[in-house]
């Protein structure tokens, strides 16, 4: 027989391995679905997996898609070690291209840098804010901020729905619900000549460093650890739980209001309905993926990135259905945390017992 | 022969867990009538071979033999009904249910009569002298009811064996009398009794035979009435170990920690509200607080901490001024240290290392600088607690959670003392460790107190206080009886205190 018994201490290797092996289960799943699917299991993997980065075009925009993810998940990551579960970076980061793109269209037609600044650090705030309301009610009424945070992503969608309908539709747009394209000023830089990568994934990995640097160095960050592991050891240190609340909540706000700011003034250059194919939500499984840690986070978004290319690509040439991407999303996370399991449980053989006395 | 048939008779039993052999080859013999103290340290597995006869583990080898059969008991269910019964350390009751109801749910089948239950309960508890009303709800029962209600539990059946697993540490000294009164009646009626303790005056006033286990093993056998406590407990401890020590009484310098009348309403509903609490402790003197649980010592130590504020600032004060409105971190900027009573998850975070967990109370005395941590500073605080305190591990970077209890214990000591504070408060500060590592801590405290600061300790434990306090007194429903230094003190008056017989008292005089 084979049980589950607990570690004496949790496995150090198995914090690592158990990512790797989540994906490697997750490869092989999909292969046996594509067989059941009726493809050719080897070329559709090739088609999800590779192809999509087979020329510079194709790596700039699985950095492009990359982005966005990794602003939102290394802001998570920041409140989830504080124990602070935020599940509404979709909403701050359609809350950050909605006020971003706003600001962006009062200058039609600047040409000067100031005004990009000026919608970065908009659509920045407007992400706090989204998550402040959740650490508002947290602070002060003790609401379970993953309800409100999801209540958030839907409001947030509908004031998109609303202003792309709306107030902010090109007027010229022959009613397509869009709004102008965005002038040269409030356009973000590109990094590479062919290709779409922006300065956004710059500031993305900058964001990375910063978050590094809070977790692991400074005082700060231990209190929000400390918080996110035991909450009455941090009372009883006197650490300032309503304060960290508010910080952990505001920096994951603020990083995927910026996410989707830089979306609106970069790859899209204009406010449109669908800005983010669920990259908030994505972004949760990307932060757990990459075990909270800035490193492994940079690492996971790029495969969640790939996962999301890869789809579009399988869609286009396999003509697979447009679920498989999610499919691939759902698959990666459930097999994340059965491996999980392996860390604080490892496989023994067991004998029957036999007592002494034996039958008798 | 037949008189002579062990009630239960252990051989070879072991059990293994992961990590620990928690039981090796014990052999074990109650008789019929016979008060046998089990007695051990925390960790000597006491609890496991509890456990295993009362059938809730099984072991891995070994024989059970009751009286005279051998059996294999596979679940609580059938302990019962061969006649054993078990009374835990952390009771298993229902708060909204009646006694009654409570006992029925607990035996199942096993109780028999529903409808003649409460007349069944009220005749045991009046034959056994533990006065019970069957009908009253379980929440406003006291402790010491409440483990009535789990012993007559016990005795609605027809019982053979009873085992208790620590009963008294809940117990004020007056209804721990009660409780051997109760228990000697039982044992004349032919009852085996299984007392697993580890006070060995109690073991020596009550037991007729004592197994001693140390390290999962039987380290000795003896009758309790032939030996000393202190020949016991070395039995427990080992000879390596110093066990036991006077300190001379000191009267202190000048007050450092006032409380002056502090009220405060506990919004728990099942919190204790203080009422009207008034104290001073002194440079140089430790002041001891005796009491029951749940009598306001946890709403006191918040009020202590800063956890909670209190409604006016000038009810805490310190030489400085009033603190009563100041934050846990600006109370120890005023030189407060704190030992809270749990140590993980309080005291320490459990999957934090030690490093990490120094660093917990000790940033204010330079370990961080500019908002940064200063990792090597951190490291050598750490390092330097596990030398001076003699913290058992590894090195630094050893989860908390991977200590054991008193070597947890002493490091969390170790890393408030070293703080250098000038008011120390901590509560239950040799709570579940074992005899060598309170007599580290007790050792550590009279040091401190030495070096001039002022100490408060809050125990359930009268001994530890009686051992280490200056002066003593005890808390009772958020209110504190009068104290006294503690060589004018007895047990029984304290007791009394513990019990709320401290009013009177007062008007009296």
């Amino acid at each position: 027989m084979i049980k589950l018994q607990p570690r004496r201490e949790p496995s150090a290797l198995m914090v690592y391995l158990s990512p790797v092996l989540a994906g490697l289960l997750t490869l092989i799943t999909g292969a046996i679905l594509f067989t059941a699917l009726g493809y050719n299991p080897l070329t559709a993997l090739h088609t999800f997996l590779i192809a999509p980065l087979q020329d510079s075009q194709g790596v700039s925009e699985w950095l492009v898609k990359a982005s966005p993810i990794l602003l939102c998940a290394i802001g998570l990551a920041v409140a989830y070690r504080a124990n602070i579960w935020n599940i509404g970076a979709e909403g701050q980061l359609l809350m950050g291209a909605l006020v971003g793109s706003a600001v962006a269209l009062q200058f039609p037609d600047s040409e000067s840098k100031a005004v990009l600044v000026l919608v970065l650090i908009c659509g920045i705030l407007a992400g706090m804010f989204w998550a402040g309301i959740a650490a508002y009610l947290k602070t002060q009424f003790n609401t379970n901020e993953i309800l409100t945070t999801i209540m958030l992503n839907y409001i947030a969608l509908n004031l998109l729905q609303y202003a792309v309908h709306g107030p902010l539709k090109d007027p010229e747009g022959y009613s397509f619900p869009e709004s102008a394209a965005f002038s040269a000023g409030a356009t973000l830089p590109t990094l590479m000549e062919d290709g779409r990568v922006h300065i956004g994934f710059g500031l993305a990995l900058i964001a990375v460093l910063l978050v590094w640097f809070l977790v692991s160095k400074s005082f700060l960050g231990f209190q929000m650890k400390v918080m996110g592991m035991e909450a009455k050891a941090a009372k009883f240190a006197g650490y300032p739980e309503k304060r960290l609340t508010w910080l952990v909540l505001m920096i994951s706000g603020g990083l995927a209001g910026l996410a989707g700011v830089c979306e609106v003034t970069g790859p899209i250059g204009q406010l449109i309905p669908n800005v983010s194919p669920g990259y908030g939500y994505a972004a949760i499984i990307v932060a757990f993926l990459g075990r909270l840690h800035p490193i492994g986070i940079l690492a996971a978004s790029l495969l969640m990135a790939l996962i999301y290319m890869g789809g579009e690509l399988a869609q286009i040439k396999l003509s697979t259905p447009a679920a498989l991407t999610s499919l691939f999303q759902g698959m990666l996370l459930f097999y994340l945390l059965a491996c999980d399991v392996l860390i604080r449980y490892r496989f023994i053989k067991t004998k029957p017992t036999t007592l002494s006395q034996g039958a008798n | 022969m037949t008189a002579t048939t062990a009630r239960l008779e252990l051989q070879g039993i072991r059990k293994q867990y992961p990590g620990t052999l928690a039981n090796d080859d014990i052999h074990l013999s109650i008789l019929p009538g016979e008060i046998h103290a089990l007695l051990g340290e925390n960790g000597a597995g006491k609890s496991t071979l509890m456990k295993i006869i009362y059938g809730v583990v099984k072991p891995d080898t070994g024989a059970m033999i009751w009286e005279g059969n051998p059996i294999q008991i596979r679940d609580p269910a059938q302990a019962r009904s061969l006649g054993i019964g078990m009374v835990f350390q952390h009771f298993s009751l229902f708060e909204t249910l009646t006694v009654s109801e409570n006992i029925a749910l607990a035996l199942g089948d096993q109780a028999g009569d529903i409808k003649t239950l409460p007349e069944r309960i009220s005749t045991i508890s009046k034959r056994y002298g533990m006065a019970l009303e069957p009908h009253r709800p379980v929440h406003s029962l006291s402790i010491g009811e409440r483990q009535r209600v789990e012993i007559v539990r016990c005795l609605v059946q027809d019982i053979k064996l009873l085992i208790l697993d620590e009963p008294t540490s809940v117990l004020t000294p007056q209804e721990v009398k009660t409780l051997f009164v109760t228990l000697r009646q039982l044992a004349s009626e032919g009852c085996s009794i299984l007392f697993i303790s580890h006070k060995l005056y109690e073991v020596k006033e009550l037991c007729h035979k004592a197994t001693i286990l140390r390290g999962g093993r039987v380290s000795g056998e003896c009758t309790p009435a032939d030996e000393s406590t202190l020949s016991m407990a070395k039995m427990m401890v080992g000879d390596e170990t110093p066990v036991s020590n006077t300190y001379e009484k000191k009267q202190g310098g000048e007050v450092f920690l006032t409380l002056h009348q502090l009220n405060q309403i506990s919004h728990d509903p099942f919190g204790t509200s203080l009422k009207n609490i008034s104290l001073q402790v002194r440079s140089g003197e430790i002041v001891g607080i005796a009491g029951v649980a749940g009598n306001g010592q946890e709403e006191l130590l918040a009020a202590l901490s800063g956890e909670t504020l209190t409604p006016t600032a000038d009810s805490i004060r310190f030489p400085t001024g009033a603190v009563g409105s100041l934050n846990p971190t600006e109370r120890r900027q005023l030189g407060m240290a704190f030992v809270p009573e749990d140590r993980l998850g309080r005291g320490a975070v459990p999957d934090m290392t030690l490093t990490e967990n120094g660093l917990l109370t000790g940033f204010l005395h330079g370990l961080v600088k500019g908002g940064m941590v200063l990792s090597g500073k951190t490291k050598h605080f750490a390092e330097q607690i596990i030398q001076d305190y003699k913290v058992k591990t590894p090195n630094a970077q050893a989860h908390a959670a991977s200590l054991s209890g008193g070597n947890l214990q002493k490091f969390i000591i170790g890393r408030e003392i070293l703080q250098n504070p000038q008011l120390l408060v901590a509560s239950h500060p040799t709570w579940g460790v074992d005899i060598g590592a309170a007599t580290a801590i007790h050792q550590a405290l009279i040091q401190l107190r030495d070096q001039g600061a002022a100490i408060l300790v809050i125990s359930e434990d009268t001994d530890e206080l009686f051992q280490i306090s200056d002066r003593i007194g005890a808390i009772f429903d958020g209110q504190l009886s009068p104290f006294k230094p503690t060589a004018q003190a007895t047990i029984d008056e304290v007791g009394q205190w513990m019990a709320g017989v401290f009013n009177t008292e007062e008007a009296a005089a």
